[in-house]
């Protein structure tokens, strides 16, 4: 295979791996569900969307095939069902009764949450100590 | 290079499974869950192209549609203690 | 009904992507097995403009590439988060008002609202959407304001 089409792969699955990584790393690292959703999703759409298209574009260098058809569809279906499922859960969190980790004192400005209903007062009696609180989950 | 990517994948999955197994809520390991799905996915694939034979595409197509229905599932019973239709949303959370 | 004919093109193309047999028997198999599950969705009276967005397929053309590239830079500024040595969030749900005029479009919206890293719709009520980010500063609502208008736009006049 041609040099370019290797270096192009190799960029894209470096990168899709990076990702995955990172976006798990983030699932460890995040204080709370809600937040670790946002990693969650860094690891369905760039992860996954950058793997796959390193082995779209390897497969398609030996001219267009049926492979690259299916990686796009493969993604295609990932793509759509990620959302869907980040947003069931968050919905299932949410009415669980699950609250979200806040940093206290960043809720001055802006039209933030409080007419939400879900558990506010349980956000406002979290200590306010700094980023790593730890979250009020558990 | 492919088992470059495999090894990434199979990290992050071990990283998510860590996340499932500590995670202080059951919506935090119904997500890791999801994850470890996805990264299934992409698992397969990639496999298939170190194996040289990337017919395992196909279940990695199914693969994504279960792990999806899977998990909606999962937190429909979280959510409402059963998995029968109907129930309206007001009285199942409580 | 018109959507009917529609879907069952999309199930077999999806079909003869799958196989890629062309003898007569698994064609047949596939005209069947399509045949069925058309009957199936109609019977379920789900198959309409909602389910079956055909008409919004052109106009998607423009506004998937855009999203795709608004979907890498979030996931770049989740990133560079998460690989800070002290993480520094500061989560808190927002409120947003969408433009959208349809279940449909307001869908969409919501759905590439999740699928860009750092912010997650938790719900919808009538055009109010209540979104989860995971940095408040960031989200502005100068970008959702962009995504809002071109879903609105993307959307268009048809219904």
């Amino acid at each position: 295979m041609g040099d370019i089409v290797s270096v192009v792969v190799w960029v894209l699955l470096l990168s899709g791996a990076f990702f995955l990584v990172t976006g798990s790393l983030g699932m460890v690292r995040l204080p709370d569900v809600f937040t670790r959703m946002h990693a969650a999703g860094m690891v369905d759409t760039m992860g996954a969307g950058l793997t796959l298209a390193g082995l779209c574009v390897y497969s398609l260098h030996d001219g267009a095939n049926l492979v690259a058809v299916r990686l796009v569809l493969v993604l295609a279906f990932l793509w759509f069902t990620s959302p869907i499922a980040t947003h069931a859960v968050a919905k299932a969190a949410l009415s669980g009764g699950t609250t979200p980790y806040t940093v206290r004192g960043a809720e001055a400005g802006g039209e933030v949450d409080d007419r939400t209903g879900a558990a506010p007062e349980a956000a406002r009696k979290a200590p306010g100590d700094g980023e790593r609180g730890g979250g009020d989950t558990r | 290079m492919f088992a470059v990517a495999a090894a990434a994948v199979l990290v992050s999955m071990v990283l998510a499974m860590v996340r499932a197994a500590l995670g202080p809520t059951a919506y935090d390991r119904v997500l890791a869950l999801n994850n470890i799905g996805a990264k299934t996915v992409v698992l397969i694939a990639v496999l298939g192209f170190v194996n040289g034979r990337p017919d395992f595409l196909d279940l990695a197509l199914a693969y994504a549609l279960i792990n999806f229905i899977g998990t909606i599932a999962v937190l429909k019973y979280i959510e409402y203690g059963d998995l029968g239709v109907g129930t309206p949303r007001e009285t199942g959370t409580e | 009904m018109k959507h009917a004919p529609w879907l069952w093109a999309i199930l077999f193309a999806l079909w003869l992507v799958l196989s890629w047999h062309f003898t007569p028997l698994f064609l047949f198999f596939g005209v069947v097995t399509c045949s069925v599950a058309v009957f199936v969705a109609m019977r379920m009276a789900i198959v309409d403009g909602e389910s079956l967005p055909v008409h919004l397929v052109w106009r998607a053309a423009t506004y998937v590439p855009w999203l795709v590239w608004e979907i890498f830079k979030s996931n770049v500024r989740v990133a560079r988060i998460i690989l800070s040595p002290r993480i520094r969030v500061d989560p808190s749900i927002v409120h947003f008002r969408a433009s959208q005029r349809t279940d449909l479009g307001r869908f969409i919206y919501a759905n590439s609202i999740t699928l860009t890293p750092g912010t997650v719709t938790t719900g919808i009520v009538g055009d109010d959407f209540e979104v989860h980010a995971i940095v408040q500063e960031e989200i502005d609502g100068t970008e959702e304001n962009v995504m809002n208008r071109r879903v609105a736009r993307l959307e268009g006049e048809v219904a």
